[in-house]
């Protein structure tokens, strides 16, 4: 508090008070959606996931493979030349063990996220997923191989939940 | 200090729809048509990055961080106004006045068909204790204010019809415009009654676009384009957010831009020294109430001057060439740079069939649409003095 000011304006709010409602409140619960449309890379990158396949888009100028795929090299700023698939495998960039679930509750289970290198893309592209399979996720490493474990044909939809999660690839894990 | 010129510019759409391309997508193709317009390298030739959009509207939290890659921004220096364009137009304005800056990418766009629910965001701009629970479509804001427009200012609703005649009907000129039309007098009146006065053709539609424009200093602008077209002076204005408390008559806010404006572009007397204007009309009325309060008129005589025609395309003053909002689609956070880009091409003589000859100064008027009180004003010109 600066020097000059003695106390603050106003009257202390008590804890008890706001939850016995004596403090006025108001709610409003805002009724915004959206449906964004997918556009040219996206819509690929979707239809893909559908049959099972990971799509990228390649720029020839710098010679990148990039997943996601876009329709333009965002560091050539040019549109990209074609496209090509990626391996489903790839190697752990990154990784947390989320003890929180999305509204804050706590987990008894954690749910493991990495950012995965892909094979076959540039270095440092592949995707987000979530880890699976893993008895103690204690045991996971930055730099361990992992594969993509896909629903089954019938049950995909294009969508990133195609893929069920990467799983550890056995030769490479000592789990 | 530097005088600033907008040297390049590109335009998509607009549009009802385009569910063939993301936003990304959109924005991309706008921003290679725009560095192609001004012969420069994203990757190298532009200081600062200002894309101009409003959250609530795109649908995600944080939007800036969603566009560098589209425009070529990736590690370059970027920020977004959460704003009309032209409020993204007086940042740029005045970074480069600084002699800091000498080249700036201004991006603003609309895919409005992606929010499902646009009523509803527009009603979340409403005040959440006196306003919100009221309930109602929030237009009837506009209809209210017309409603104190016309009783205090004897316009006319059959002149204030005749408004959509005029720009739908230029708008049919305007390839970039979505909702060019040939309708009468008769069919405006009749169409039904939205917001009492306010009748539904009078209401413009929203549109799918995006405008990247690319501005540089006195320094560079006329090695970037053969016609820079010189930004004479800019000015914006917010009146007070509450609907019990505003003015309903006269539109303040662009009174008060509009004088920041004519004060740095030395215009003493608009009608005069203004050749045509491009103004706010998202709903009929405004255009007229936006024209009294730009100064091109007295308080109550917009609507004689355009039921005389002088603001027809080939009148003494046109307004709205471009088709306006009514004819081109409302754009949103893009209604500023719809503006602009005509001004810019009707000073280049780029505008085609509807091209105002020998245009030499033009006036771009925004607002920010219901709820707001805000508005914005430039005065461009394709002469430097
Ligand atoms: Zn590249």
């Amino acid at each position: 508090m600066s020097e000059k000011i003695k106390r603050y304006l106003g009257e202390e709010v008590k804890a008890e008070e706001i939850k016995e409602g004596k403090i006025p409140i108001e709610k409003f619960k805002p009724k915004a959606k959206y449906a964004w449309s997918a556009g040219i890379a996206i819509s690929k990158f979707l239809e893909e996931l559908k049959k099972g396949r990971i799509i990228a888009s390649t720029c020839n100028k710098c010679g990148r493979i990039m997943v996601p795929p876009r329709i333009y090299c965002e560091l050539c700023f040019k549109p990209t030349d074609g496209w090509t698939y990626v391996k489903d495998t790839g190697t752990i960039n990154t990784f947390s063990a989320s003890y929180l679930a999305a509204d804050a509750t706590r987990l008894k289970e954690p749910i493991i996220v990495a950012i995965i290198d892909l094979d076959g893309a540039s270095e440092g592209m592949g995707i987000i997923h979530k880890i699976g399979e893993v008895e103690d996720w204690k045991q996971l490493k930055i730099g361990m191989k992992v594969e993509a474990v896909w629903k089954p044909p019938e049950e995909r939809e294009g969508a990133i939940t195609d893929i069920k999660y990467f799983k550890p690839v056995k030769e490479a894990a000592t789990l | 200090m530097s005088e600033v010129a907008i040297v390049g510019f590109g335009c998509s759409g607009f549009k009802p729809i385009t569910p063939e391309l993301s936003y990304k997508e959109l924005m991309f193709e706008t921003a290679v048509k725009a560095y192609e317009d001004a012969g420069i390298n994203p990757r190298k030739d532009v200081d600062v990055f200002i894309t101009c959009a409003e959250d609530y509207l795109e649908g995600f939290s944080i939007f800036d961080e969603f566009v560098p890659d589209q425009l070529g921004a990736v590690l370059r220096h970027l920020f977004t106004v959460s704003g009309d364009g032209m409020l993204g137009l007086a940042t740029a304005y005045m970074l480069i006045r600084t002699g800091h800056f000498d080249t700036i990418v201004l991006e603003a766009h609309s895919k409005a068909s992606d929010i499902l629910t646009y009523i509803d965001i527009v009603a979340f701009g409403l005040d959440p204790v006196y306003n919100r629970p009221l309930g109602g479509h929030p237009y009837y804001i506009a209809g209210m204010e017309m409603n104190r427009y016309l009783h205090d200012t004897c316009t006319t609703t059959e002149q204030c019809a005749q408004v959509v005649v005029k720009n739908k009907r230029n708008g049919i000129l305007n390839p970039y415009a979505a909702y060019g039309a040939n309708v009468t007098l008769d069919q405006v009146l009749c169409s039904e009654t939205c917001f009492y006065p306010l009748k539904k053709l009078e209401i413009s539609t929203p549109a799918d676009g995006c405008i990247v424009m690319v501005l540089a200093s006195e320094k560079i602008a006329e090695s970037l384009s053969d016609k820079p077209i010189w930004v004479k002076g800019v000015g914006w204005c917010t009146e007070t957010p509450s609907l019990e408390t505003r003015e309903w008559t006269k539109a303040v806010y662009t009174r008060m831009a509009a004088e920041m404006a004519y004060k740095q572009a030395k215009i003493n007397n608009p009608w005069m020294e203004i050749d045509f204007a491009e103004i706010h009309d998202q709903f009929a009325y405004k255009e007229l109430q936006h024209m009294e309060a730009l100064k091109l008129c007295d308080y109550g005589e917009a609507g004689k001057l355009l039921e005389d025609g002088l603001t027809n395309l080939n009148g003494e003053f046109p307004v709205n060439p471009s088709g306006g909002l009514l004819g081109m689609g409302y754009g949103l956070e893009a209604s500023g740079t719809q503006k602009l880009l005509e001004v810019v091409l009707q000073l280049r003589g780029e505008a085609g069939r509807r091209q105002i000859p020998n245009a030499e100064v033009g006036l771009a008027h925004t607002w920010r649409g219901i709820p707001t009180a805000t508005g914005v004003v430039a005065v461009l010109s394709n002469v430097k003095r």
